[in-house]
């Protein structure tokens, strides 16, 4: 037995096997080139200089005796801080392919001590919960081919964008036009909107090679495709740009950036394509937005009007609140009236069971331009974990529910309800996205999806990465340090953006073709689908296909 | 497939020769069905005064006819004429048919000096309160009870159903006919699935699938308007948007073709009411179907109409001559409707037509979505 002073044991002490990712060294392929150690985020990893002994036992002389050996090796951290995060650039650097991390198959024991200085787990990234959600599980299943031809994705001319935008009755759109009223504003937009990220959750790179992507998705493919700037402001240099108009404003409860974006009004070149007011993120419902310390970079805090290095927590609700009426409707005028009424504006609420309360009030409001209700499986830059996995709500049946409540009223045209949260999850965004406009919403946002696909986040339900909120993103998406996000080139991201929307595209042609629609969206078209589950068939209202 | 006719004329004809036309294109359906309108009614035994509302249905047994005609005397109809059709039962497939009705009605007093809004509504909810009387025992099939509009629906061949009632001995004739075979048995065979389908005067029939018909059959739900009800067939949806323009938006005729197939953002740009048409795509963007369609229908006033979805996959011809118009799915429906006319002048309307039969009956009016709209209040 070794004497408990020779080891050090403490209650944090953990062995390499009890931590989430464990670092497969191959030693002999090594050859200590330190790139895996130099690029490794957490510093997980560590040369080291370690001796070895080897027995001599030469029976003949009847000599004892030790040789010692000295050599370099890898090793990982076991302290909890410097826990591997599975991103695998040590993998992706490693000349010799000799070294990867793999799942631990133990007990994740880190968790027990993820507490420290009394300070709970924050992370970035998602709820992590792997497998097949529930719209990967929907399939289209109202085939039109013998009772009609089925259309021909590839040569039919099809429908594929949506509206953004309070719309009036028929009957209160022709009394307006006959006497000159004001008739709300409208955008005609792709479905797919790329969430919400602010400028300083995504590093600068990346935040401009979507808005590349953005503006050659709608400049040179045609596919008016738009994205929202999240709490924290836009450059300024886009306010005064043509770009505007591809681009949702969002004020959220800590107005990060809206001086900024209020002193530009008088110069923009044109309208925004909407203002978004947060109320709720799904990722983290109740909880106000956050941006941490480590990534308040002095371009963040000039953008913002904050001081450099300090954390960014925005307020759980708007300052302003005292009654949805109170918040909700007063706010959204007042926007509105800032952009002369000439932008939707629209909120944004996390998944709940109390969402079609707000809903119901936003019917009662002209001013409202639509709801966006964002789920359970939302992502974020940052959030206390036990937020992330253990409060929310799940999008399908929320969305469903606003739906029919509106469908009982006749209304479902005039406020277009947006969801968001987890579409695109499993990398079914196409799929996703049109089961949940059949279910009854008019477009979807995107945001995990599109850093994964667009800029190859490594995050995924496995808790690998979701380090966002740190800074150390090894990607470069969600880091504001130039050694960092210099590994991204917006280009590139923006090269990504046209192909997801190119693709997304065809991908809704193909669904839309053998279902026989192609004049618009199939928007509440809840006869299309089915699902292999009885119970979440009756709960959404759908088919039970077996 | 289903097959559809419409002849309308100057002079009043019989509803064999529109059955005639059903048969010449029997290939295009399987006898699940056949539904008749008939417009600018004669009967052979009664001078009918075109005001009086008909009443068109079928009661199943005794006692719903019983009570058919006890609701009607109790709700304050006064009856002035019933058609007694000659049958052949042995003809009709289906056996619970007591009764097959058209009683000509003079509406209860207290509406003689009422405005033909309050009259029409009356009808309407009349109409549905027949169609509620109905139980699993005693079954009652109301169609239609409007000014001078017959309805006949029933399973079967159309020329074989047609035997059954007689329709060829010149008891009914009418001015307009339209007829179409096959029900929707997309959605299972039910009389009301049948088309045409009816709403206070506006009738509407129709070829092929309407894959929107969910959207917007839960949209026109939602706005509680009487009567729109039933939605047995995807195709009933059609009727209740062209009442919906017409009654409820009050916008005129041609404006049905933009609220169903609105034209494109490209092609609106060359619009000349490109800002109005945009907000009206919008406003009524729920009520786009998604065909192949070819609709045809008929106005209280004898219009007829003949639209096409914006795929254009389903065939229709209109031809004629001066006082006496067909339109069919097929040409040799046309022909047998109407063989003394000039083929060549015979129209196949395109993705952005509507076809016009005005109640003169003397020119066919083609009028395309990219023409200005005669809307001077609006535009």
């Amino acid at each position: 037995m070794v004497s408990a002073r020779s080891a050090s044991v403490t209650p944090g002490s953990l062995a390499p096997s009890d931590f989430p990712w464990i670092i497969e060294h191959k030693e002999e392929r090594c050859t200590l080139c330190g790139q895996c150690t130099a690029v490794c985020p957490k510093g997980a990893i560590h040369l080291a200089h370690m001796r070895k002994r080897i027995p001599q036992l030469e029976v003949f002389s009847k000599k004892r005796g030790n040789d010692y050996k000295t050599f370099t090796g890898l090793r990982q951290a076991t302290d909890p801080a410097k826990s591997c995060i599975g991103c695998g650039m040590c993998s992706m650097v490693c000349p010799n392919d000799a070294i990867g991390p793999v799942p631990g198959t133990g007990e994740n024991r880190t968790v027990f001590f993820d507490n420290r200085k009394g300070e709970p787990l924050k992370r970035g990234g998602r709820r992590n919960v792997s497998g097949p959600t529930l719209l990967d599980r929907i399939v289209f299943n109202r085939i039109s081919m013998l009772t009609d031809p089925a259309l021909d994705a590839g040569r039919h001319e099809f429908t594929t964008t949506t509206t953004l935008g309070r719309i009036l009755s028929p009957e209160d759109f022709l009394e307006r036009t006959i006497n000159g009223g004001w008739i709300p504003p409208t955008r005609e937009i792709f479905p797919f909107i790329i969430g919400s990220m602010s400028f300083g959750a995504l590093s600068p790179n990346m935040w401009l090679g979507l808005l590349q992507g953005v503006a050659y998705c709608n400049e040179v493919l045609g596919i008016p495709v738009v994205m929202c700037t999240g709490e924290g402001g836009c450059p300024p240099w886009v306010l005064r740009s043509p770009y505007l108009k591809y681009i949702i404003l969002q004020i959220a409860s800590g107005y990060f950036g809206w001086d900024e974006i209020i002193r530009a009004i008088p110069e923009m070149q044109c309208d925004p394509a909407a203002i978004e007011i947060k109320y709720g993120q799904g990722a983290k419902p109740g909880d106000g937005g956050l941006l941490m310390w480590f990534k308040v970079s002095k371009l963040i805090a000039r953008l913002r009007g904050v001081p450099e290095g300090v954390d960014l927590p925005s307020p759980p609700v708007h300052q302003t609140l005292y009654s949805i009426e109170e918040s909700v409707m007063k706010m959204i005028q007042t926007l509105s009236t800032a952009f002369t009424h000439k932008v939707p504006v629209y909120p944004k609420i996390s998944a709940s069971t109390s969402a079609k309360s707000v809903l119901n009030n936003l019917v009662r409001n002209p001013y409202a331009a639509g709801l966006l209700i964002d789920g359970i499986d939302g992502g974020t830059g940052a959030a206390y974990n036990v937020s992330m996995d253990a409060t929310g709500h799940p999008i399908a049946s929320c969305i469903r529910d606003c739906y029919l409540d509106l469908a009982a009223q006749g209304k479902q045209n005039e406020i277009p309800i947006f969801a968001a949260g987890g579409i695109g999850k499993n990398g079914n965004v196409a799929q996703n996205g049109m089961a949940l406009m059949m279910l009854g919403a008019s477009g979807v946002h995107i945001g995990k999806y599109i850093m994964q696909a667009a800029a190859g986040c490594l995050g995924n339900e496995k808790n690998r990465c979701n380090v966002c909120n740190v800074g150390i993103c090894p990607k470069g998406i969600t880091s504001q340090n130039p050694k960092l996000y210099r590994r991204l080139d917006p280009d590139k991201v923006a090269e990504r953006v046209a192909d997801v929307f190119m693709s997304i595209n065809t991908e809704m042609k193909k669904i839309m073709a053998p279902l026989g629609r192609s004049q618009s969206l199939p928007v509440g078209m809840s006869d299309a689908i089915g699902i292999g589950d009885k119970a979440a068939a009756e709960r959404l209202q759908i088919d039970y296909v077996c | 497939m289903c097959r559809l006719a419409l002849k309308t004329a100057n002079e009043p004809f019989s509803p064999y020769e529109v059955l005639s036309a059903m048969e010449a294109m029997k290939e295009g359906y399987d006898g699940s069905g056949l539904g008749l309108l008939l417009r600018g009614i004669e009967f052979e035994d009664f001078k009918y005064n075109p005001r009086f509302p008909i009443l068109s249905g079928i009661a199943h047994t005794e006692k719903a006819w019983q009570r058919v005609k006890d609701y009607m005397e109790h709700r304050d109809y006064e009856l002035k004429y019933d058609h007694r059709f000659a049958m052949k039962p042995e003809l009709i497939e289906a056996e619970d048919r007591f009764r097959y009705f058209l009683r000509a009605y003079r509406m209860p007093p207290k509406f003689r000096d009422m405005s033909d809004e309050e009259r029409e509504d009356e009808l309407l909810h009349a109409r549905l309160a027949l169609r509620k009387l109905a139980t699993e025992e005693d079954n009652i099939t109301v169609f239609s009870l409007y000014p001078d509009v017959v309805m006949i629906k029933e399973v079967g061949w159309p020329l074989q159903i047609g035997d059954a009632l007689c329709l060829h001995d010149g008891q009914v004739k009418s001015r307009v006919c339209m007829a179409q075979g096959r029900q929707n048995t997309n959605y299972g065979i039910n009389l009301y699935a049948c088309h045409p389908f009816f709403i206070q005067g506006i009738s509407t029939m129709t070829n092929g699938e309407n894959t929107a018909f969910i959207p917007i059959k839960d949209w026109l739900v939602g706005k509680n308007i009487p009567g729109y009800i039933g939605y047995q067939s995807d195709s009933e949806v059609f009727t209740h948007i062209l009442h919906y323009t017409l009654k409820k938006l009050k916008l005129p005729l041609q404006a049905y073709k933009h609220i169903m197939t609105p034209l494109s953002k490209a092609e609106l740009a060359h619009h000349p009411q490109k800002e109005f048409l945009t907000g009206l795509r919008e406003v009524c963007k729920r009520l786009i179907i998604d065909g192949p369609n070819a609709v045809i229908g008929t106005l209280p006033d004898e219009t007829c109409l003949l639209v096409m979805d914006q795929k254009k996959l389903r065939p229709a011809t209109v031809g004629g001559r001066e006082g006496a118009w067909a339109i069919a799915s097929e040409i040799c429906g046309v022909d047998a409707m109407i063989p003394d006319r000039d083929p060549s002048f015979d129209f196949q309307p395109m993705r952005e037509h509507t076809v016009i039969i005005p109640p003169d009956r003397k020119e066919l009016e083609i009028w395309s979505q990219h023409d200005p709209l005669p809307l001077p209040q609006a535009a």
